[in-house]
């Protein structure tokens, strides 16, 4: 669907993208994460065709970006970072213009398609106000109506939830979700929750380079903390709990901080039932017992630092 | 080519969203009307024609067209829309054609409303109408290439202010190679310099057509001109 082959990007002495490839499917949601300056924008640009790469590829549905500009075009649904729009415009005025140029002409698909989109982004309230009165969640909406009026297969989104509110984030992942399927989508964030609650695969870049490409699951398996537990017992020495967990043969560590115990295992594989027996064995009063928190802010900062 | 006609439309409407563009057209119409009064003592010489307004053309197209002009990249380029347009459908030149003909049209509309001018003239004699209507005609191409000039400095900028000085400091300068003024100023330079220079000036190539004639030298002129402007645009659009 989209494939993008080492792909280069200079600003002068910047190199703001430095040799990255992936792939894209249909069906998959694509977390582009890293921190600010990282090259997420850049990248996009150049898939759009709005940016010219220094060097590389980019293929669309097999077909070249610098070869098909205009072909490859029809084919994605972008929404650029900040969302720009025409805000002298009303909301059925911008969404007209961009249907005609979309190439549809034809006065009962025009309204079709964008009586579709005010639909799905909840636009109706406020078709014939113009868009620079409308609130940061409803600026943004038109933004995505305006990126997914031709239904592309192909949807690019620059930091689609920045500046909103959470109730309009919720909103607009909603949005997201409902038209993800039959599409390859590339999204860039840098919220971590977002990657869960929505992509299928995330792409971590920093500096210019991909530095990981898996799913939310792996990449929060790379976490320190990933199946280590998290226990307090009543009754007995830290010290005679610490020995006996320590001997275990599938636990690495065991760390006491603030009266809980931290009981990390070897290869991170779940030692759950092995520690409860252990405890129980020795009939000591379990008072806590859960799976050690883990998110992928953690290993962002770790991967990114 | 089909894009060209949607992005014409809303171009062309968008200068009517605001009341800025009302102003600029009552501005210019008062200036046109009110210098060619004023300098040319149009009653008082009773003379049928329209030269004292021709002749000031040049002057007022380097104020009034950058005003108009100022706009068409450097507000997509400061507002980011510029990345919304050019990811459309639609090629770079087919989008600079069509916001160069939307501003083109509108000068069009200020150039058509100075006909009350011609009305007076038709009052006050017999006019030679020939030198009158080749007159509007250079008058139109040469504010294409006026406006093609802007189109070429507002793409560099996304500072509207910038983009009007500098589009006024070339116009200006192109208008001034010509400028009998100027032309006396140089006479240290050898003639063929002064004619030389003179030949890349609206002045120069503007005069046969108020005097009811159509050189192809001067077509060529403004339409080079224009083209080359607009092709700088898409250059640098395109970086
Ligand atoms: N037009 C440009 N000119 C010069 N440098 C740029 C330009 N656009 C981006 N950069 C630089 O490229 C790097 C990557 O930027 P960007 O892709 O916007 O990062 P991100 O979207 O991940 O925050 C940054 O260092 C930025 O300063
Ligand atoms: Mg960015």
């Amino acid at each position: 669907m989209i494939e993008v082959k080492s792909l280069y990007k200079k600003y002068g002495s910047i190199d703001a993208v430095n040799g990255i490839s992936f792939k894209v499917n249909r069906g998959e949601i694509l977390g582009f994460l890293g921190p600010n300056g990282a090259g997420k924008s850049t990248t996009m640009k150049m898939i759009t065709g709005f940016v010219r790469p220094s060097s590389g590829t980019i293929l669309v549905e097999g077909q070249d970006v610098q070869e098909h500009p205009v072909g490859i075009k029809e084919k994605i649904g972008y929404l650029p970072e900040n969302g720009p729009v025409y805000g002298e415009m009303t909301v059925q005025e911008f969404l007209r213009f961009i249907a005609e140029i979309r190439g549809f002409r034809d006065p009962m698909e025009k309204e079709e398609k964008i009586d579709r989109v005010c639909d799905l982004c909840r636009l109706n309230s406020v078709r014939h106000q113009s868009i620079e009165t409308l609130s940061k969640g409803f600026k943004q909406r038109v933004g995505f109506a305006q990126a997914v009026l031709h239904d592309p297969p192909v949807l690019i989104m620059d930091e689609p939830t920045d500046g909103l509110d959470p109730n309009q984030k919720k909103e607009v992942r909603k949005i997201i979700k409902a038209m993800a399927q039959d599409k390859a989508i590339i999204l860039s964030t840098h919220i971590l929750e977002e990657v869960g609650a929505l992509c299928s695969r995330v792409i971590i870049i920093a500096k210019g380079a991909l530095i990981a490409d898996e799913s939310p699951e792996s990449l929060l398996e790379r976490n320190r903390r990933f199946n280590a537990l998290r226990i307090q017992v009543d009754g007995v020495d830290n010290k005679t709990v610490r020995n006996a967990l320590r001997d275990l043969p599938e636990v690495s560590a065991v760390t006491l901080n603030d009266n809980y115990f931290e009981i990390f295992p070897k290869n991170k594989r779940a030692i759950e039932a092995l520690v409860l027996k252990t405890l129980r064995d020795n009939n000591w009063l379990i008072t806590h017992f859960e799976k050690a928190p883990v998110g992928l802010d953690e290993v962002f900062w770790e991967l990114t630092a | 080519m089909k894009q060209i006609v949607p992005l014409f439309k809303r171009e062309f409407l968008g200068y009517f969203r605001s009341p800025i563009a009302y102003v600029f057209l009552i501005v210019f119409l008062v200036v046109s009307a009110g210098l060619t009064f004023y300098l040319g003592r149009f009653f008082e010489s009773r003379v049928a024609s329209l030269e004292t307004f021709f002749n000031l053309q040049p002057w007022i197209y380097t104020f009034f067209i950058a005003a108009v002009g100022m706009r068409l990249w450097s507000e997509e380029r400061r507002s980011g829309t510029w990345e919304l347009l050019l990811t459309l459908p639609i090629r770079t030149w087919e989008a600079v054609l069509g916001k160069f003909l939307a501003g083109w049209a509108f000068i069009a509309l200020g150039i058509a409303l100075t006909f009350p001018l011609l009305l007076t003239v038709a009052y006050l004699g017999n006019p030679d109408w020939g030198p009158l209507w080749t007159g509007y005609m250079g008058s139109m191409l040469m504010a294409g290439s006026f406006l093609a000039v802007c189109s070429f400095t507002s793409a560099i900028t996304k500072n509207q202010v910038i983009s009007f000085v500098i589009s006024v400091v070339i116009n200006l300068g192109l208008v001034f190679l010509g400028w009998s003024v100027f032309t006396e100023l140089m006479s240290f330079l050898p003639l063929s310099w002064v004619d030389g220079l003179s030949n890349f000036s609206y002045t120069t190539h503007f005069v046969s057509f108020t005097r009811g004639l159509i050189v192809f030298k001067d077509l060529i002129f403004f339409l080079s001109l224009t083209f080359f402007s607009l092709l700088l645009t898409v250059i640098v659009l395109e970086h």
